[in-house]
Order: C-alpha cells, then sequence, then structure tokens
C-alpha cells in the first residue's frame, strides 16, 4: 500500500525504470546512461530508456527511487513506518515490484503478508507507467502509448491495427 | 428504475407461465440461501487509475476467440459512438465481452474512463433467471454458462441489473448468450488472472479474492480520501458483485445505476421459479412469455446494441466441456 501511494502522491516523481532488462552505459552521476526496456516485448519493441537525461530533469534520485538510493523513505505515509528505517539496498524496482502480482504464487504470498500495507504494492508494469506518465502529464511530457512504445507486428496483430485493422468496408459491401 | 421495472416484469411473466400449468413440484433452488463463495475471487476496477488504452478490450478478443472488431483497437473514435438516439454509450455484447467507455466529469476536470464487463454478482439475476440451469456461479467466483444447455430463450439478458449478456445470432439452431465469463476456463480456475487484468499497463484491474479487494479499496479511500467518492460500488449492491469499483466521481456521472439497492434480483423472483418445473408441456406457454419479454425489451431500449454491425458470420464460441 505505501509505495503505491507514495507514487501517487508524488506529484513530482519521474522515471523509476531502473529495473529493466539492461543497462546499456554508464552515466558520469554514477547511473546507467540508457537503460533497456523489454518487458513488453511481446508486443512492444523494447524502450530505450534515457537514464542519464531523466537524472538531469529530475535533479533528485528520491524522486523516482524512493526507499532506495537518495532521501530514503521519507514523505507521507511511508515515513510513518519507516522515518528510522535505514536506506535500502535495493535500487531496481523489479527488485520490489513483482512482475506478475497476480499469480496465484504472489497472491497466497500477500494473503500471509502481515505487512498490510503493502499488500496493494503495485506490480512492475504499474510502477514504470505510474511513474513515467504520472510526471509526463504534470510536465508536458509524451503521454501517448506509441510514443515510448513502438509495437512490433505481433502488437499490430494483438490490437488489430497497422496491417491487422479491420477491413470494415469490404465486409460491409459483401452482404 | 430499468432494473425494477424488468424485474416486476420477470417475475410476472414468470409467476403466469406457472399458473397455466400449475406443477405442484417444488424445484429446490439452492439459490435462495445462496449468498456466494468466501473463498471466491474478484476485481477491484479503479477508475481513478485507468487511461483509456483499450488494452483489456484487446486481450478479450484475443483471449476469448472473439470476432475482428469493427474498428482497431488504438482507434479512440469508439469513445464518441452514441446508440439509441445518442443517449447510450458502448456496451458489451457478444462480439466484444468487455468495453471502455469516455466520461467527461461535470465541473471539468480530466475524463474518467470505465471498464465495463460482466460483474459477477454473488446471487446472479441470470442465473436464477436461467429456467433451463444453463448457468453456474462456480467456487472461484465466475457466473459461466454452458452452451451446449443455452436454449437462447433471452430470459438472463432482461433480468440482468447491468444489461451484460449479449446473444449471438451465428446459428439458429445454436443460438446462445455470450457474455464475459471471468476467463474462467482459461485462466480463473488454474490459478492466473484475466487477461484483461494481465495487460492493463495502469493495474486498473486489481485481483485477487474478493473479501481482500473489499479490503484494499477500503484502504485506498482512508489513505487517499481526496481522490475517491466514499463508496465501493458491488460491495453490497444488488447482494454483492465480484468485480467492484472506486471512482473519484459520483458513480452515477459515470455510468453506474446506483438505483439497484442492496438487495439481490433473486430475492424478487425466487418465490416464482420456485413453482417452475423443467417440463416441456410448458415450453410454449413460457415462449409466448418470452417473445413479449423481447417486445417489451425492444420498446424500453434496452436491448444491447450491436454497434459497428458485426453482421459477418463469426465462430461459435469453443466449447470446452
Ligand atoms: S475477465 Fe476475461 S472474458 Fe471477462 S472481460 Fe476480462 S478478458 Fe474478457
Ligand atoms: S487496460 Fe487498464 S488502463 Fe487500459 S483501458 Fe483497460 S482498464 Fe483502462
Amino acid at each position: 500500500m505505501r509505495p503505491t501511494l507514495l507514487l501517487h502522491t508524488l506529484g513530482i516523481a519521474l522515471i523509476g525504470l531502473l529495473c529493466a532488462a539492461s543497462v546499456v552505459a554508464a552515466a558520469p552521476t554514477g547511473g546507467p546512461g540508457q537503460v533497456k526496456l523489454d518487458r513488453l516485448a511481446s508486443l512492444f519493441d523494447a524502450v530505450s530508456f534515457d537514464h542519464a537525461a531523466h537524472v538531469e530533469i529530475a535533479g533528485d534520485c528520491a524522486s523516482c527511487h524512493h526507499h532506495t538510493t537518495g532521501d530514503g523513505a521519507g514523505g507521507g505515509r511511508c515515513a510513518r513506518c519507516h522515518a528510522q528505517s535505514p536506506k535500502s539496498t535495493v535500487v531496481a524496482c523489479r527488485d520490489c515490484h513483482d512482475a506478475d502480482p497476480f499469480s496465484a504464487v504472489q497472491l497466497e504470498r500477500k494473503a500471509d503478508d502481515r505487512w498490510q500495507y503493502h499488500v496493494d504494492k503495485p506490480g512492475l508494469k504499474a510502477a514504470y507507467h505510474w511513474n513515467c506518465l504520472g510526471c509526463h502529464e504534470n510536465s508536458g511530457g509524451p503521454t501517448g502509448c506509441e510514443d515510448c512504445h513502438t509495437r512490433n507486428a505481433a502488437g499490430d496483430a494483438f490490437y488489430k491495427s497497422g496491417a491487422f485493422a479491420p477491413k470494415a468496408a469490404a465486409s460491409a459491401s459483401h452482404h | 428504475m430499468s432494473g425494477i421495472s424488468r424485474r416486476r416484469f420477470l417475475a410476472g411473466s414468470i409467476a403466469g407461465c406457472a399458473a397455466t400449468t400449475l406443477c405442484g413440484t417444488q424445484k429446490a433452488l439452492a439459490a435462495g440461501s445462496f449468498t456466494g463463495y468466501p473463498e471466491g475471487m474478484g476485481v477491484l476496477v479503479d477508475l481513478t487509475r485507468c487511461i483509456g488504452c483499450r488494452s483489456c478490450e484487446a486481450a478479450c478478443n484475443k483471449e476469448q476467440n472473439l470476432p475482428a472488431p469493427a474498428k482497431p483497437f488504438d482507434d479512440m473514435s469508439v469513445f464518441d459512438e452514441r446508440f439509441h438516439g445518442g443517449t447510450q454509450m458502448r456496451r458489451p455484447d457478444e462480439n466484444a465481452y468487455t468495453v471502455v467507455n469516455r466520461y467527461e466529469p461535470e465541473g471539468g476536470g480530466k475524463p474518467v474512463y470505465r471498464k465495463v464487463q460482466c460483474n459477477h454478482c454473488n446471487e446472479p439475476a441470470c442465473l436464477t433467471s436461467c429456467f433451463v440451469n444453463a448457468y453456474t456461479k462456480t467456487q472461484e467466483g465466475a457466473v459461466v454458462y454452458n452452451p451446449k444447455i443455452c436454449v437462447g430463450c433471452r430470459n438472463c439478458m432482461i433480468a440482468c441489473p447491468f444489461n451484460i449478456p449479449g446473444y449471438s445470432y451465428s446459428s439458429a439452431f445454436n443460438p446462445v448468450v455470450k457474455k464475459c465469463i471471468f476467463c474462467h476456463e482459461t485462466r480463473l480456475k488454474n490459478g492466473r488472472p484475466p487477461a484483461c487484468v494481465e495487460i492493463c499497463p495502469q493495474q486498473a484491474l486489481t485481483f485477487g479474492k474478493r473479501k481482500d479487494m473489499i479490503k484494499i479499496a477500503h484502504q485506498r479511500i482512508l489513505n487517499e480520501p481526496g481522490r475517491y467518492v466514499d463508496h465501493l460500488y458491488g460491495e453490497k449492491e444488488l447482494g454483492g458483485t465480484g468485480w467492484m469499483y472506486l471512482s473519484s466521481v459520483a458513480f452515477e456521472q459515470v455510468g453506474f445505476d446506483t438505483t439497484t439497492g442492496n438487495e439481490p434480483i433473486i430475492a424478487n423472483v425466487k418465490d416464482f421459479l420456485g413453482t417452475v418445473p423443467m417440463v416441456l408441456a410448458i415450453w410454449p406457454a413460457l415462449f409466448t412469455g418470452f417473445h413479449l419479454l423481447a417486445k417489451r425489451k425492444d420498446g424500453h431500449g434496452h436491448d444491447d446494441d450491436h454497434a459497428g454491425d458485426h453482421s459477418a458470420a463469426h465462430g461459435e464460441e469453443e466449447d470446452k466441456s
């Protein structure tokens, strides 16, 4: 629950995308320069996330990386429990945000979670999108699906678009 | 309002049919005391998270092998479509078990998107109204139907307070009702989340035990009171539904019927249904009733809108039973 809320209340939050599959190059800040995000590769080409550029924009690691690098668990509801917590050693989104938040295994685990504030923690996909979209909406960044994700042929088939778009006129004249 | 009139009409017509044949046998209806499976699954739909990307519609289309849509799933012009003289937005039908609609909240602000599909009631009116027992409420929480048993009478379409079941005309000999089945066959019963839940980029759809969804929903309201209307739609409505909703704007502004009350529809019809035996002798009478029901329904404008003219023949749903 807490991270969910933190993400939402932090309107300034930028991009917590460190979680990605591979870090391509190091940036002068110590963080990676480019991060390749390919979790949705079945429908979209991998996103090459310019981490370095976003570090410049955000200025502060904690804008995106709550509980990890930066200022620790500050702010709002997180601090109620975590004000005295040491900085987390975890940096990557995927180390906390599950790629399969609703699998039987995860649901079982949540059922046993006595830290009940965490049972509503967003999955990995939501953590990315909330962080990116939340900030892009507030700062005038691009917000369309394909502004970040280039759809591949399988994606076109899935969305019945592009080469797979329905031929409405043709089928109508058929009758 | 429409729910009540439909309900009364349904109850009345069934009573009438039953009276004409006068059967003594009481059909044992477990449904009368049924309050849902406590361990059943549910989905919490958070309208404040949905961005209207329609990925859930695409996922459903693929998972359920539905016919090609009239427009691509990335075509957002569907949000402007209106039916019945401009009053009605898109609704699920036999070719699309779920649709997303866009609402402009009163007083401006960002548009609100709402996904519509079967709500998988704890005490489903469709199930109660079905005289051939084609419907089942599974222990996992899904309301499913057996197309082999369905005789295509469309009683459930009239009984459903949410206007969900669609009707497939694809075969004159096997007309069947079609609707969201919570991905029961391919996913739910194997412990996997529905396809629409899995694809959602925003986690607007949260999947888990229904009782846990209720807790999480109230926790969200508690933690962000400014973000949400203090109500979980579906927790109590009509005896409770498996799919429940949180919203930032009043529910009636985003197409929800807030006049349903908390009594399941079953309470209105079970007495009548309890006297209806499953015998062939009464079928003619029943079908007369159904014909009238259908006509009445059309007159009220509650019929499904077969938007986009899906007139091309489409495949029968695969029979997995
Ligand atoms: S639960 Fe399955 S059948 Fe129902 S709307 Fe979602 S994808 Fe479609
Ligand atoms: S996939 Fe999720 S965000 Fe997209 S329209 Fe469906 S519910 Fe809304």
